[in-house]
Formats: structure tokens, C-alpha cells, sequence
């Protein structure tokens, strides 16, 4: 029987020296000089990262930057264990999650999108040259989405919507099912708008929901809504303009139904009084005649010591491209642009990573 | 462990298997041991698997304890998490996938192993194994755009009219239900039980048949009454293969099943599944406490599986024992 132990004894040490990934790796293959930067995290800016990282490989090849869509969470996770040379999020990080990191972590801004309320309701959303847009107040929404707003001939949205004749049907609300950066931003625009929601809720990447059906993606919550008449959900407003849903104006901060829109995104960012030194800064709700409410920024994560010091030019000079030279793209993928008072801060931040 | 094969070999055979190469040179030796690494590496898999899911769950497991098991709310803002709903709607799901698919698979594969002509079968039993291959998430499109309108135009009108008063029925039918999610298995299931109960039936001796032939019996009363008694662990075993395929499903399940954690008796209710809260909810889960939690649900649908797969070593060891071929 020893010779049973040895065996078990040698697989187990087997399965048990794989240490994790080092992202130090040398590449033998890999061309002399070449510096290879790898990167995870949020879903939701991939379309712009993706053209930006190969544009920027073709205006300076020995640079390469590798960026895997995993999620804003797992973006988050291993920029704190330091397995990736950068994340990307579309929630900032907690006080917490900052504490956990070994190095301090940077937040930097890249663009502005939106969430924009999507609906089917037969007779309104098939009109094409007619009003298809709903107003929606944000006690409507807050309502709707806590499951006490039932009907869609209900008050408080009849009183904003005097054009469309409401039906008298149920409401079925539709949500994300998995984590996601767009929940976040809904999310913490409701507990914004309703204490109610702060209180019962709250604020998350996913959350208890009191009500309604969960699809999974964006693509997951615009199949439920195209198939299930009389439901509303939310999508990126990227999303929903490529699949050319419709999606309601909502009430701002200054009393104006606005529809989300490059200029009106771009708006509530510039609409923000005082941005904090270290950008982490929720822009939902903001004032302003022309703001949309429901809008958010997207930042990178960037470690503030960066100890290969080819990996760290690389990086100061990609970031200072992506606020100059890279912001001209952004509209052409229907992102908005950072406001040029932002982009004069981020400047000045780069300037303190080491 | 110990190797009796050189023994009967020889004087020649066991001078060589003293020295290093005559032990190598000696093949059985050779085979034996690597053969026994492979089978032990499954084992180790097994091992680690179950340990690493115990170990990383730690946190909830410590904070909740069995509470974890019953608790019903699931809510990653306050960190409180509960597993019933999921344990519930994984179990809900695969029953109703059971109930559904069962009596068609062993219907079609008594009809393909012993009353269809043997063209027609072989073409069918082709035919079968190719949607064992479709990907699930295939399942899961046709589901969305045909299933679950069907079910909630059609079915469910029908459904709430005849057995309304069952509280299986009842409330508002969106569709994307535990319905639709039980349904979608049943399909998903149905090749694995008909390939697998047509081979059993097709191995079953022809004595056996040839015996009840000539004691007058129909071709029906051979099949029921002597070929599928005969087969019935082998039929018992597809079946539990089927439903271990049915607890684990992810894609599919999740497309359908209205992901919503809560307990609702109306099968026309939404609900979710484990597999499908830990495909939805594992990238972005930020805090250690909610990544915890979504592998303590993991272990529990390992312990689920491994809970149905003894069920299953029992109920064909019992069926055996009455007389039945193993």
C-alpha cells in the first residue's frame, strides 16, 4: 500500500504547485523590444477599448495591449490581486476594495454612456412617424421597478404623457439577471430619485430585485422585451440604439424630459460642479436644463506604481493619446465625449503614476 | 496492489523481471501502473474539486451556516443570502423535466427497439444523437422565440382554464416560467434517454423474446412484459444520467426560466436555477462575501448531483436484485 501513497501523494503535489498566472511572464516568442500589456474588465466600453488598443497598436507597434471583456467585477478582482496590468469598470471601486489593493489604485475616466428605459407596448412602440417616446417621471420609475406602479394607465404616468393613450394592462418589468455595470448605473440613478429605493434595495452590480423577470445581457433583456408585450427594461443606451428599440425621455433634475443622446449625455457630465481628485464620481441625476439623468462614466484602473518601466511608458503614453488623439473616435461608436475640463485633470493625474 | 503476473511465467520471466529493464520490458507491470494513474487522477479531480468548492466557501459558510440552505432572500446589496429559491427552481425544473420526458423517452426507444423496422430505426436512433449534440444555448433561442410564446398563447390559456384550481396554475403567465424551464429540459433530455433505453432494449437477449414468442405472447406483451423488465436498470441508469444532465443545464434553463430568486408554487411563475445564478452573477460579483456565496451554491448543487447519483446506484441495485440483468 505505499507505493498507493506515493502515487497520491505525487498527483496531489501535481495539482497543487500551479500557482497563479504572473502577468511578468517573459514571452520568448514575442519580438525584442515588444511590451505586451494585458487587461480585464467592464463589458460595456469593450467596442471603444478594443478599437482603441488596435489603433494604437497600429500607430506604434511594439506596443500591444490585450483587453478581455470579463466584467467590471472581475476587472475589479484582479487589478486588486495584480494579476492583470490594468482593469476597467463601470462602478468605481469601494474605499474598501481600494484598501485590499497593494498599490494605490488610479480611476481615469475614458467616456460617457447612458441607460435608457426600453418598453413594448403594442399600439405606441410599433408607431414609426407618430410619438413612440413615454415620459417618464422618476418617481415612475422608482415606482415601476419596486413593483407599486402596476399598471401602465397608471396616474403618474398618464399625467406626463397627455398625447398616448396608456392601456389599462399590467406592467412587466424586466431586469438584468447577471451582474452588470448597467445595473449598477440604473441602480444607483433610482436611489437617487427614492429613498425608498435607497433604503429597500440599494445600489449595486445586481441586486434583490422586488419585482420582475431577469434576461441575461443586454441581449437577454431586449429578447424578454421584444417577447413579452406590455414589459419595460433597461438597456445601454449603445445597445438600444443599435437594435433600434424604443426607449423613453426622463425627467431631469431641472424638470425637463430629456431623451439620452450624445449631446445630452455629454451634457450632465459637464453638468457636474466639482469632480474629485481621484474621479470617482457618479454623474446620475445631474442638473442641468439639457442633461440626461441616467448617465455614467466608464474608468480605467490603473496601479499607481508601475515597476517594469517599459510597461509604464507605454501606459502614461496610451492614456495621454486615449484623452487626446482617442477621444475624436469615441462619438463614431456612439459613446460621448469627456467634457475638456476633465480631460486638463486627468492630464495632470497621469503625471503622478510611478 | 500486489503483481502476481510474473509468477506464472516461467523461470525465464522472472530472472528478467529482477532487473530494472526486464521489469519494463515486462508490459503488465507497465500498464498496470500507468493505467492506475489515470484512475487515480479522476479520483484527485474529484477530491479537489469538492475541497476547493468547501474551502472557497468559507465565508458564507461561517456567517450563515445551515441558514444558507433555508434561507429564502437573496440580496447582494445587504449580503444576505439564502439558497432555497434556487435549490427549489433547480429541483422544480428537472422533475418537471422528468415527468415530461421520461414516459416519451422510454415510449420512443420501445417503439425504435423492439416495434419499428430496424431502417426506420437506425435512421431515427441517427437522427436522436445528432440533437444530443446541439449546443444549449441553441435550445435556449428556440425556447425564447417559440417555446415560451407557444406555452404562454396556447398552454397556459388551457392550462388555467381546465386545473385552475391547482395552485400549479395560477397568476399571470409571462412565459418565462419554470414551465418553459422544465420544458426545455424534457427536449434537452429526451436523446440522452431514448439513445441510452434503445441500446439497453437492443441488448437484452433474443432468447428472451424467442421464449415469450412462443409462448403465444404478442410482440407488445414481449416488449413490456420481458424486454423492458429485463433492461430496466440500464433504463433506470438513463434516466438518472438525464436528470444529473437536467440539474446541471445552464444556458438553456437561464434564457427561459424569468431569473427571479423567489419561491412561487405556479409552475407559470418565474424562478432560477443554481447553475444559472452562478453563470449570471459569478463576473461581476465584487464583494468576497458575494463570490463566496455563489460557491457555496456551487457545492450544493455538487452535493445534489452526488445525492441523485447514489439514488440512482441504490434503486438499480434493488431492481437488480429482483431478478433483472445488471
Amino acid at each position: 500500500m505505499n507505493r498507493v501513497a506515493s502515487i497520491l501523494a505525487i498527483a496531489l503535489f501535481c495539482t497543487g504547485c500551479s500557482d497563479r498566472p504572473k502577468t511578468d511572464v517573459v514571452y520568448s516568442d514575442a519580438p525584442a523590444g515588444l511590451v505586451l500589456i494585458n487587461g480585464a474588465g467592464a463589458t460595456f466600453p469593450y467596442p471603444i477599448y478594443s478599437k482603441w488598443f488596435d489603433q494604437y497598436h497600429r500607430l506604434f507597434p511594439q506596443i500591444q495591449i490585450n483587453y478581455q471583456s470579463i466584467g467590471s467585477g472581475g476587472g475589479i478582482r484582479q487589478v486588486i490581486e495584480g494579476t492583470v496590468d490594468f482593469g476597467a469598470t463601470d462602478s468605481p471601486m469601494t474605499d474598501a476594495q481600494l484598501r485590499e489593493a497593494k498599490t494605490k489604485i488610479l480611476h481615469f475616466p475614458t467616456v460617457l454612456g447612458a441607460v435608457v428605459p426600453v418598453y413594448n407596448i403594442p399600439g405606441i412602440t410599433e408607431e414609426i412617424n407618430g410619438i413612440t417616446e413615454i415620459n417618464f417621471t422618476p418617481d415612475a420609475l422608482a415606482g415601476i421597478f419596486l413593483g407599486k406602479i402596476t399598471k401602465w394607465n397608471d396616474p403618474e404616468l398618464k399625467r406626463v404623457n397627455a398625447g398616448l393613450n396608456l392601456p389599462d394592462k399590467g406592467i412587466v418589468v424586466v431586469h438584468r439577471s447577471d451582474g452588470s455595470g448597467t445595473t449598477y448605473v440604473w441602480t444607483d440613478y433610482l436611489g437617487k430619485v427614492s429613498p425608498e429605493w435607497k433604503s429597500k434595495v440599494g445600489v449595486n452590480t445586481s441586486v434583490n430585485w422586488p419585482a420582475g423577470l431577469g434576461g441575461k445581457g443586454n441581449e437577454g433583456v431586449a429578447g424578454l422585451i421584444k417577447q413579452t408585450p406590455y414589459s419595460i427594461g433597461y438597456l445601454e443606451f449603445i445597445y438600444a440604439i443599435h437594435n433600434k428599440m424604443a426607449y423613453g425621455r426622463v425627467r431631469n433634475s431641472d424638470d425637463n424630459f430629456v431623451k439620452a443622446d450624445l449631446d445630452s449625455v455629454a451634457a450632465a457630465a459637464a453638468g457636474v460642479k466639482t469632480i474629485p481628485a481621484d474621479f470617482r464620481v457618479s454623474i446620475t441625476n445631474a442638473s442641468g436644463h439639457d442633461s440626461y439623468p441616467i448617465s455614467s462614466f466608464t474608468w480605467l484602473l490603473i496601479p499607481s506604481k508601475i515597476p517594469v518601466p517599459a510597461k509604464k511608458e507605454a501606459i502614461v503614453d496610451f492614456l495621454n493619446w486615449m484623452l487626446d488623439d482617442g477621444q475624436q473616435m469615441v462619438e463614431a461608436l456612439a459613446y460621448a465625449k469627456l467634457p475638456k475640463e476633465l480631460v486638463e485633470m486627468e492630464q495632470k493625474a497621469i503625471a503622478s503614476i510611478e | 496492489m500486489q503483481p502476481t503476473t510474473t509468477a506464472t511465467d516461467g523461470p525465464g520471466a522472472r530472472r528478467r523481471a529482477r532487473t530494472f529493464t526486464g521489469q519494463l520490458q515486462n508490459g503488465d507491470r507497465i500498464a498496470h501502473f500507468t493505467t492506475f494513474i489515470f484512475a487515480a487522477a479522476i479520483i484527485v479531480i474529484t477530491v479537489v474539486l469538492f475541497y476547493e468548492l468547501y474551502a472557497s466557501s468559507s465565508l458564507t459558510r461561517e456567517k450563515f451556516g445551515w441558514r444558507f440552505l433555508t434561507g429564502a432572500t437573496w440580496d447582494p446589496v445587504a449580503l444576505e443570502f439564502g439558497a432555497l429559491p434556487f435549490i427549489y427552481g433547480t429541483l422544480v425544473t428537472s422533475i418537471l423535466a422528468l415527468i415530461i420526458g421520461v414516459p416519451l423517452g422510454v415510449g420512443a426507444a420501445i417503439f425504435l427497439a423492439e416495434l419499428a423496422p430496424v431502417r426506420m430505426s437506425a435512421v431515427l436512433a441517427f437522427i436522436i444523437e445528432l440533437l444530443a449534440a446541439v449546443p444549449s444555448v441553441i435550445y435556449g433561442l428556440l425556447a425564447i422565440f417559440t417555446l415560451v410564446p407557444f406555452l404562454r398563447d396556447y398552454i397556459a390559456p388551457v392550462l388555467e382554464g381546465t386545473l385552475c384550481f391547482l395552485p400549479l396554475f395560477q397568476g399571470a403567465s409571462y412565459g418565462f416560467s419554470l414551465l418553459a424551464g422544465g420544458c426545455i429540459l424534457a427536449i434537452m433530455i429526451l436523446p440522452f434517454i431514448i439513445s441510452i433505453s434503445r441500446e439497453v432494449l437492443l441488448a437484452v437477449p433474443r432468447e428472451q423474446r424467442e421464449a415469450s414468442l412462443a409462448l403465444g405472447a404478442t410482440r407488445w406483451e414481449t416488449a413490456w412484459h420481458v424486454a423492458v423488465p429485463y433492461a430496466r436498470p440500464g433504463i433506470i441508469g438513463s434516466i438518472f444520467l438525464a436528470l444529473a444532465r437536467a440539474l446541471g443545464e445552464t444556458m438553456a434553463v437561464t434564457m427561459v426560466i424569468g431569473n427571479a430568486p423567489r419561491i412561487n408554487l405556479s409552475l407559470f411563475a418565474p424562478g432560477y436555477s443554481i447553475a444559472a445564478a452562478i453563470a449570471n452573477e459569478f463576473s461581476e460579483a465584487t464583494s468576497n462575501m458575494h463570490v463566496s456565496a455563489l460557491i457555496e451554491l456551487g457545492f450544493v448543487l455538487f452535493c445534489i448531483t452526488i445525492l441523485v447519483n447514489a439514488v440512482a446506484r441504490l434503486l438499480i441495485l434493488m431492481t437488480t436484485r429482483k431478478g433483472s440483468a445488471a
